[in-house]
């Protein structure tokens, strides 16, 4: 078990990483992420008000529909990134990351100018698991009434899973296609074993319980930031390749204006992925080298355990930012050969 | 419960040693493979280089994370485990026979002595476990 956010999280269960890994890609992982914070949002002005402080464009969300985006700040750098829930015109569910929350509950609540809405950190009161993985829809099936089939991609509908009432979305943070299921924190225990045992946990093809180190890697694979890493106050969103959540012109918001410069002048640096061509495992923090001189950082590096290749993300300046070119990592003092590669680095066959 | 053989000598950085005449082969116990996870990559040093006692000589790397590992005794490397490069795996899957990692000619035997015995490494880990 390690503290991840002051929460008490196991990096990994008995299947261990990898076979975690890859049963999340061919069959089922369960994940426990009731770690991560809910800000509810409620109130006539519910939408603008969360519009001027996020980056996507909130008023293009119907209900039932969720979205990527990221908390700005004036110099479009990065508060935290999130999932807007839109459960009705006047209210919404901000999902944040476990170990900004009080971060970003502060920056929200501070920027509240007079807007009619009400907040409430709600992060105590849900858990959420996330089911996912192809056999995902049918083992979650087997435990509610909603027809799963019908919910689209980052769209959710409110109903009951086991008898317990909840939140059903389809989401995920894995390349997979998969649910995230919230519900009232009290019933995480039940809704944990009931879907492993619907999912037929112990069996090879089974759903298998996933920890940390798994949730990692399968995000880097699947081509996802991770805050703190790819992203944090430092980094812009479009340097971080995010300019597809930078609704620019839906009107002011946080950062808009740094990131309408920033785009019409250029970014210097950017994040891009590499993978590891001679032996060796790229790791975070480490430098990124070319002709012997430090030119960027590794922000996440791993084994892609699926991919069967160490990989990873970096920024480094534009004029090395193209796809193909070589790159070294400072691996522990010892330069290992890398090249720049396109992103997402694994995608699901549709 | 981690299997600890009788007949070896332990560090309490969690490498075993089996003493063959001059030589000690070194690995890393069934505990430490145990903590680590799934070993997907040995780095470990070359043959002839020099190494006192409690030095590290290689690097042993999980999904998650690097370690390094230590020489109980002092030597020279007379053969590394290669296999390893292509099947780090055997770490965890035989961590005191096909996961041996290197062949240490000993330039002082007797600091065998001093590691500790099967006994005390298991009280150790408990320790270290509760």
């Amino acid at each position: 078990m390690v503290d991840f956010g002051g929460w008490d999280m196991p990096v990994q269960y008995p299947a261990g990483t990898i076979e975690e890994h890859l049963r999340t890609r061919t069959h089922a992982g369960l994940f426990d992420v009731s770690h991560m914070g809910e800000i509810d949002v409620r109130g006539p002005d519910a939408i603008s008000f969360v519009n001027r402080l996020t980056s996507n464009d909130v008023t293009k969300l119907v209900d039932g529909q969720a979205h990527y985006t990221a908390l700005t700040t004036p110099s479009g750098t990065v508060i935290d990134d999130l999932l807007v829930y839109r459960l009705a015109g006047d209210h919404l569910l901000l999902v944040v990351n476990a170990g900004t929350t009080d971060k970003d509950w502060d920056w929200i609540s501070s920027h509240h100018k007079g807007e009619s809405v009400k907040l409430l950190n709600a992060s105590v009161e849900y858990c959420q698991l996330a089911l996912q993985g192809p056999d995902a829809e049918s083992i979650l099936q087997k435990l509610t009434d909603l027809p799963l089939s019908e919910i689209k991609y980052y769209h959710f509908r409110p109903g009951t899973v086991d008898g317990v009432s909840g939140i059903v979305s389809r989401t995920g943070y894995t390349g997979e296609d998969g649910f995230e299921i919230y519900a009232p924190a009290d019933r995480a225990e039940q809704l944990w074993n009931k879907i492993l045992d619907a999912g037929d946990s112990g069996s090879p093809t089974g759903v298998v319980p996933c920890g940390l180190a798994a949730r990692n890697t399968l995000r880097l694979e699947a081509g996802m930031a991770l805050y703190g890493h790819e992203i944090d106050e430092t980094t812009t969103l479009l340097e971080a390749n995010l300019g597809w959540i930078c609704k620019l012109d839906k009107g002011d918001f946080n950062g808009r204006e740094a990131l309408a410069r920033q785009k019409q002048e250029g970014i210097k640096r950017k994040l891009v992925g590499f993978e590891v061509t001679e032996r060796g495992i790229a790791r975070d923090d480490q430098d990124v080298l070319v002709d012997d001189h430090i030119v960027g950082k590794v922000t996440s590096g791993s084994p892609a355990p699926f991919l069967k290749k160490n990989i990873g993300f970096a920024y480094v300046p534009v004029e090395f930012a193209s796809v193909g070119q070589e790159i070294k990592i400072d691996v522990r003092g010892r330069p290992v050969g890398a090249q720049i590669v396109k992103t997402p680095f694994y995608k699901r066959a549709k | 419960m981690a299997n600890v053989p009788e007949d070896l000598h332990y560090s309490k950085d969690h490498e075993w040693v089996r003493v063959d005449g001059e030589e000690a082969i070194i690995g890393i116990t069934d505990y430490a493979q145990n903590s680590l996870g799934d070993v997907v990559y040995v780095e470990l040093p070359k043959a002839g280089d020099k190494f006192s006692t409690g030095e590290s000589f290689g690097s042993v790397e999980s999904v998650k994370a690097v370690s390094e590992v230590f020489t109980p005794v002092s030597g020279a490397i007379a053969r590394i485990n290669e296999s390893l490069a292509d099947e780090p795996e055997k770490v965890n899957s035989d961590p005191y026979g096909e996961g041996w990692m290197i062949r240490v000619q000993m330039s002082n035997p007797g600091e065998v002595d001093s590691l500790l015995t099967a006994a005390e490494y298991e009280d150790f880990t408990k320790a270290e476990s509760e």
